[in-house]
């Protein structure tokens, strides 16, 4: 019996609602089949199993809200019996919830104990969660008078009632919402940051002519919809470099370096509603670059649509952001715990540049590191750096 | 199938707004650089241009990029070359 628990899908997530199951009772799931749907404050989840089975008993109701880690469907493996007994949740919550991401992190220090009932929170349904929030009203604490006592989007407008005068009108109509949900992840995360992770930052303005006379010769000769950014030939140039520096790229968990071996690129995405996402690009140094691009473009558009999956919100190992794309020359990001590093690329833009000893235009970026003093030295970041560099003086092996 | 200059710029501020949902329509000036109006980073022009290739069965070659600078441009480079 495998026991499908709700993952942490980043640091600033401490839990979710399910929005809707994607599987029924006596379903056959694959790995990597998309079981649920589960709300965050940033954005609506697809929820992927990381085994092979059978769906045996879904413990999550729809609407319900639980902890990062709760249990919230039991599945048999292949060929495994259904067992005669009533099912315990075992009393561990260390399990991680999936294998190949590091654990969950737990920001609030209160994992789910399993001798609790798994919801001690209110049943509330998403919309009448969202509508709360709009109107800054604590859901739990209503009384519900849909099915199984769940406080519906009616029970929320009647607690509203008193509290809204009817003569607002006129006054600034910018419900939180969302916006502040996340607001509020996001300064979670970034506050524990700056708490705990001793950052180092280096700079390094990097020549870009070759790689950008390289990139639209290799553009010239295709189709538009197959043409590929210099924001990909960036990333394919992180990863690679990374293999040099492998403690730029994992996860700190418990006081405990884990370097993972693939590149599995968060990059950060700023959402047109406001605040940002940085799920991964996976394994990026080992995929041709026309493909990092398909799969970045797929990201971005997916990101903004709010339709992510689980392993690419829980998985990234380093974060790359592009924020010189609208105006800056450089950004020292913040890392996003568990990872150690963080890679910030200012604008391309043509500078004055001195080449053999004679005055140059050059088309340049300033790249930056942002790394983890308790897993790195600025020796090691500078090598980094140094290799992301002449990468991209020599663009041509980063196409396979 | 006629195209007037209408047609086009309809078309384009489509490929515009299913990429920036947020934009005000009516708001826009023909003639001032979109990207000083509309928030849009590389991967979302490109998504732009993708948009007005596909509708008008354009190809725009990478080097003509930088000349859509603003919505007139744009349509002026799709009457020229949409059949």
């Amino acid at each position: 019996m495998i026991e499908f628990r709700l993952p942490s899908l980043g640091a600033d997530m401490d839990r979710g609602t399910l929005l809707q199951w994607r599987v029924e009772v006596g379903q056959t799931v694959k790995k990597g089949d998309i079981v649920a749907v589960v709300d965050t404050s940033k954005a609506a989840v697809d929820l992927e199993i990381w085994v092979d089975g059978t769906v045996h008993r879904l413990l999550t109701t729809v609407g319900e809200t639980i902890p990062v880690g709760a249990p919230m469907a039991l599945v048999l493996a292949p060929g495994e019996a259904a067992p005669a007994g009533v099912w315990q949740p075992t009393a561990s919550p260390s399990t991680p919830a999936v294998p190949a991401a590091p654990p969950a992190p737990r920001p609030t220090g209160m994992p789910p104990r399993a001798d609790q009932p798994i919801a001690t929170r209110a049943r509330v349904t998403p919309a009448a969660r969202r509508r709360a929030t709009e109107l800054g009203i604590a859901a739990d604490a209503l009384h519900g008078t849909g099915p199984d006592g769940a406080v519906t989007r009616d029970d929320v407008e009647r607690a509203a009632q008193p509290a809204v005068p009817a003569a607002a009108a006129g006054a600034p109509a910018a419900p939180p919402g969302r916006a502040a949900e996340m607001r509020k992840a996001i300064a979670a995360a970034m506050a524990r940051s700056k708490r705990e992770i001793p950052h180092y930052y280096l700079t390094e303005p990097i020549a870009l002519r070759a790689a950008l006379d390289w990139l639209r010769a290799f553009n010239a000769a295709r189709p538009m919809t197959e043409r590929v950014l210099p924001a990909a030939l960036l990333l394919k140039a992180v990863a690679v470099a990374l293999r040099a520096v492998p403690e730029l790229n994992g996860h700190l968990v418990d006081g405990a370096f884990i370097p993972v071996a693939q590149a599995h690129i968060g990059v950060a995405i700023s959402l047109r509603s406001g605040g940002l996402v940085a799920p991964a690009v996976h394994d990026v140094a080992s995929k041709p670059l026309s493909q990092v691009m398909g799969e970045l473009a797929d990201l971005v558009q997916r990101a903004r649509a709010g339709s992510l999956r689980s392993s690419e919100m829980s998985d990234p190992t380093i974060t790359v952001t592009n924020l010189g794309e609208q105006a800056v020359e450089s950004v020292h990001g913040i890392i996003y715990p568990p990872q150690v590093a963080l890679v910030g690329f200012g604008r391309i833009a043509e500078r004055p540049w001195v080449v053999d000893g004679a005055l140059t235009v050059m088309p340049a970026i300033t790249a930056t590191l942002a790394a983890d003093h308790r897993v790195s030295d600025g020796h090691r970041g500078a090598i980094f750096l140094a290799r992301l560099r002449d990468q991209l003086q020599q663009p041509q092996p980063l196409e396979a | 199938m006629p195209m007037n200059r209408s047609d086009i710029r309809h078309g384009v501020l489509e490929s515009l707004l299913a990429i920036a949902p947020e934009v005000d329509a009516q708001a826009l000036d023909d003639t001032r650089l979109l990207r000083d109006q509309v928030d849009l980073d590389s991967m979302d022009w490109l998504n732009v241009l993708l948009g007005v290739h596909r509708r008008f069965g354009i190809d725009i070659p990478e080097t003509d990029y930088a000349r859509l600078a603003t919505l007139q441009l744009i349509v002026d480079y799709v009457a020229q070359r949409a059949r």
